[in-house]
């Protein structure tokens, strides 16, 4: 259906190489059919002009470590490797500002700004950077890191975006100075829009000066304990940087970590002080979970002090013999709902066999993984969900989830605005060209 | 039935009328004029009828009439707006939020807030301090401008520098669509799933429909605050400093400059009693935990000294702290004691091209025969230069109008921004094809026309040409008539 030979003219012009696809080009289990790696903005455009008048599907592709997040393209015509728009375009250390083409890695970025003592503060977990996560990547899943806390996440940090449209429109808003209210912020409707309205294939970002020093200070305890003395850090006039919490699959207890910055002296006094406060130690290193996704990598033993039996409800019954399996997720919370997410977080194992880890900022963005049968974990799902008052104070959308578990639930929750997103996506590709239905409403 | 003879207008009065009450509508010319301009009292065109919004139902009737009769309408805040973004339409309705003044909710345990649209900046601040936090957004008009005008123009202030502006501060928004639905966007969790409509509409002056309730995050008020005031022979010497702070990767919470022109207005309006002689003076503010602050303070006198400052003076206490900061914040309205007439131009350049840039603004200055007095955020390279004049000699607009045009020009050169806070608005436009090409445009708008597809929610204000949506890209029919009709009596 795609015709490669008229993809690769389009990129003639550009040095860009289209091929066809192969089994490691599938999108969470969706085959794709080709691949094209444009070299330049001009080059995107113009694959993706010819692609969408070919009516083919089109889902762009950095490094792709999280390509399966968000739910599976209803089909994958075209990859658009974005790797070969790789250039740092700018560093203005004095302006504090990064100017960089889509498909560089989050860490080659880092690298270089790190020579000016400054820093893109997203903190991607440590596997996405070492996997080559790109700027667009980033950008596109909306990451969040622990020092989101005071910083903000990546939609606070990006200062304008280039974007190119389904049919090939080439697009910017924003600038790369920090402070400019011309315009539309187009580039934070892309953050975390998973590629569905267009392309990203530049960014210019706000970076920060690196502190000279930092200080960790962690306690463990019974969760609503944990909770509390996390808010009381946080409302603190400490000024700390993260505030990161991790609840263990299994577990009745979580550990509490608080990373503070500045100078040494300053740090010193201040750790102390968070110390007191926390009843924690202090320490030069962050935790082994720093940042790090819960599941697979750091999980912790399944079930343990989980009822696996449990049949209590009818989901468990029917699904036990059914092999567990992992569903990764984002959940938020308020300040204060923090507490009630990770009490649900037990109670959904209690209640449905699971193994529910839970770990993020106590400003309430937590990673969360799942374990357990298809079933149970809807089930699980709908529990945390429960923990907020309502979707205002606290959603939890399920990001990576085998497919068993996307038929069982809804992976998005409740969107407040979904028919003005529906409309933007009408607006900007109405051909449903980019990545469909892999967003919410099944956009 | 009304005549046929009715404009929509007539009909759209006489149905708000009806819904809402005659107190709530404002019909009488005399007093609709109060509403003529904002605070950029260059345009002004009386509305065609006034709406005093009580609640959000009041907002959405008014809307929903709008939308059916096809009128356009435009939301005002408190008014100070200095693009002429709440700039009326005489065929329109204008929907004043100010009597939606309550605080809904401000939970503190939660760092959040929840408010109507007509709140006053300082109002929020002012009732969560005792609890020891604020709202951090603080534009120098806060003790007037309403966090609705905030939201829609994504306000900062001279604190934005460490604390980011109204974008970073707003986790919910309840709106009213130009289509007249009311919809709930995000709330006190982070991270609302799917696109990002608060950041869309944040900073969309008031061109994607009427925000009725806004969530926003409270900040915990800094341990300490301390303030100096640097003074210099040069502007070159305090752009060194300032350049120098930054380098030190210190981040103040403020970093402000103004000029001698600027100096000597605030001394003739509030006797600030600045240091005699400084051809600039820096204004620098840190605050955070108590030992950084002392720490980095001591730096930041270091770094001023050396860069040439030849008195620096610390606030002992508050009252010296608003002394200091008296003579900034008094600047623009300062400048009309030693000018009949002048221009708050605001533009952006990254910040270290500031001394080129200031220097091409003397120039320009110089050469047009106009003077120039400079007021800023040094630290993110927002200008604020005031265009002195004499509107009642003959021409002097023009070369006045020509000299801030000419300072947007360098600010463009420079890689920069034409506005980093007051927004586009009916004033900048005709300028927004200067900074973006017409497919940039045409994508924004394609983004209002999800929004407003028939373009009556504040027409003519920020783009210079309407956008007929379904339309794809370069395939123009000729101007929207809605937005002719608004647009025409404006430029
Ligand atoms: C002396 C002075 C100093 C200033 N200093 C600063 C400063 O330091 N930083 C800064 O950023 N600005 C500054 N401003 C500009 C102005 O105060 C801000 O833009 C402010 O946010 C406007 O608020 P307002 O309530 O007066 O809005 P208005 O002027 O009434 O309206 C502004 C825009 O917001 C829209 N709007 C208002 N309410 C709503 C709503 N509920 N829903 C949708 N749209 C709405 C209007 O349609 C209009 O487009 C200053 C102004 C003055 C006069």
């Amino acid at each position: 259906m795609a015709d490669l030979q008229r993809l690769a003219d389009a990129l003639k012009r550009d040095g860009g190489e289209v091929r066809e696809a192969g089994p490691a080009d599938a999108v969470d289990g969706v085959p794709a059919t080709a691949v094209a790696r444009p070299a330049s903005a001009d080059g995107v455009a113009a694959v993706l002009r010819e692609a969408t008048a070919q009516g083919l599907a089109t889902v762009a592709r950095g490094a792709g470590t999280a390509l399966d997040w968000g739910a599976p393209p209803e089909r994958v015509d075209l990859i658009l490797d974005t790797t070969g728009l790789d250039r740092l375009v700018e560093h203005g250390a004095g302006d504090l500002v990064v100017v960089a083409e889509a498909g560089l890695p989050v860490a080659a970025l880092s690298e270089t700004v790190r020579a000016a003592a400054q820093e893109l503060v997203v903190d991607l977990p440590p596997e996405r950077l070492a996997g080559g996560s790109t700027v667009g990547g980033a950008l596109s899943t909306g990451a969040s890191g622990p020092r989101r806390l005071q910083r903000g996440g990546i939609r606070d940090l990006v200062l304008g975006a280039t974007v190119v449209l389904a049919d090939g429109t080439i697009a910017s808003s924003g600038g790369k100075v920090v402070k400019n209210v011309a315009g539309y912020d187009l580039a934070k409707l892309l953050t975390g829009a998973y590629g569905t309205l267009g392309v990203v294939v530049r960014a210019a970002f706000r970076l920060h000066p690196a502190r000279p020093d930092r200080a960790f200070v962690v306690a463990t305890g019974p969760l609503a304990d944990v909770a509390a003395r996390a808010r009381d850090v946080v409302a603190s006039q400490l000024a700390p940087a993260a505030v990161e919490i991790d609840r263990p699959a299994g577990s009745d207890g979580a550990e509490v970590a608080v990373l503070l910055e500045g100078t040494t002296a300053a740090v010193g006094q201040r750790a102390a002080a968070a110390a007191e406060l926390l009843g924690g130690r202090v320490q030069r290193e962050p935790p082994a979970w720093w940042a790090v996704l819960p599941g697979a990598a750091a999980a912790g033993p399944f079930g343990t002090g989980v009822s696996t039996g449990s049949t209590t409800v009818g989901g468990a019954t029917s699904a036990s013999g059914v092999e567990p399996v992992e569903t990764y997720g984002k959940a938020t919370a308020t300040l204060t709902g923090v507490a009630d997410l990770l009490a649900a977080a037990r109670g959904a194992e209690q209640r449905y066999g699971v193994g529910v880890a839970l770990r993020g900022t106590a400003a309430g963005v937590l990673h969360t993984v799942v374990t357990g049968t298809p079933e149970a974990t809807a089930y699980a799902v709908g529990h945390l969900r429960g923990a907020a008052p309502s979707p205002r104070d606290g959603t939890v959308t399920v990001l990576r989830a085998p497919r068993e578990v996307r038929a069982r639930l809804d992976a998005w929750g409740p969107v407040g605005g979904l028919d003005l997103m529906r409309a933007i996506k009408r607006q900007l590709d109405p051909g449903r060209s980019l990545a469909p239905g892999r967003f919410v409403g099944g956009i | 039935m009304a005549p046929s003879t009715a404009t929509p207008l007539d009909i759209i009065t006489a149905e708000l009328i009806a819904e809402l009450g005659s107190d709530q509508v404002i019909t009488d010319r005399q007093r609709r004029r109060t509403y003529e301009c904002d605070g950029l009292a260059a345009y002004r065109v009386v509305p065609g009828v006034v709406v005093l919004a009580q609640d959000p139902d009041d907002v959405a009737a008014t809307v929903r009439a709008c939308a059916r009769n096809g009128v356009p309408f435009v939301a005002r805040g408190s008014g100070t707006g200095l693009s002429g973004g709440a700039l009326p339409h005489s065929d329109g309705v204008l929907v004043v939020m100010s009597q939606m003044r309550a605080i809904r909710e401000v939970d503190v345990a939660a760092q959040r807030a929840v408010v109507d649209p007509g709140v006053i900046n300082l109002q929020l601040t002012a009732a969560t301090s005792p609890d020891g936090y604020y709202f951090a957004p603080d534009p120098s008009s806060q003790s007037v401008c309403s966090i609705g005008g905030n939201v829609a123009e994504n306000s900062g202030g001279a604190h934005c520098l460490k604390y980011g502006f109204t974008t970073n501060h707003v986790t919910g928004l309840d709106l009213v669509t130009p289509g007249g639905e009311r919809v709930e966007i995000g709330g006190k969790a982070p991270d609302p799933p799917g696109y990002d409509l608060l950041g869309a509409l944040v900073g969309s002056e008031g061109t994607l429909g009427v925000v009725t309730a806004a969530t926003v995050r409270l900040t915990r008020l800094p341990q300490e605050v301390r303030t100096l005031l640097a003074a210099f022979r040069s502007m070159d010497d305090a752009g060194a400093a300032t350049s120098a702070i930054i380098a030190a990767g210190v981040i103040p919470a403020a970093i402000e400059m103004m000029d001698a022109l600027a100096i000597e207005a605030a001394e003739a309006a509030v006797h600030c009693n600045y240091p005699a002689g400084a051809g600039a003076v820096l204004v620098v503010e840190l605050d955070g935990p108590s030992p950084d602050v002392a720490g980095e303070f001591d730096d930041v006198v270091r770094l001023c000294e050396e860069a040439g400052s030849f008195e620096v003076r610390v606030a002992a206490d508050d009252d010296e702290r608003a002394l200091i900061w008296k003579g900034r914040k008094s600047a623009f309205a300062a400048v009309g004691r030693i000018s009949p007439d002048y221009i708050v131009q605001d533009g952006v350049i990254p910040r270290t091209a500031l001394p080129l840039v200031l220097r091409q603004i003397a120039e320009l200055s110089e050469s047009a025969g106009v003077r120039v007095a400079n007021v800023f955020h040094a630290g993110d390279g927002n200008l604020h230069p005031l265009v002195l004049f004499d509107g009642s000699v003959e021409g002097a607009v023009d070369r006045a109008e020509e000299v801030a045009g000419g300072i947007l020009d360098l600010c463009l050169a420079h890689g920069g921004s034409i506005t980093g806070e007051h927004g586009v608005g009916a004033d900048k436009a005709k300028h927004m094809p200067r900074m973006f090409t017409a497919d940039d445009l045409d994508t924004m708008q394609a983004v209002r026309c999800a929004f407003d597809p028939d373009g009556i929610s504040n027409p003519g204000k920020v783009f210079p040409t309407p956008r007929l949506c379904g339309e794809r890209p370069g395939r123009h029919q000729g101007a929207h008539p809605l937005a002719e009709s608004g647009v025409a009596e404006v430029f």
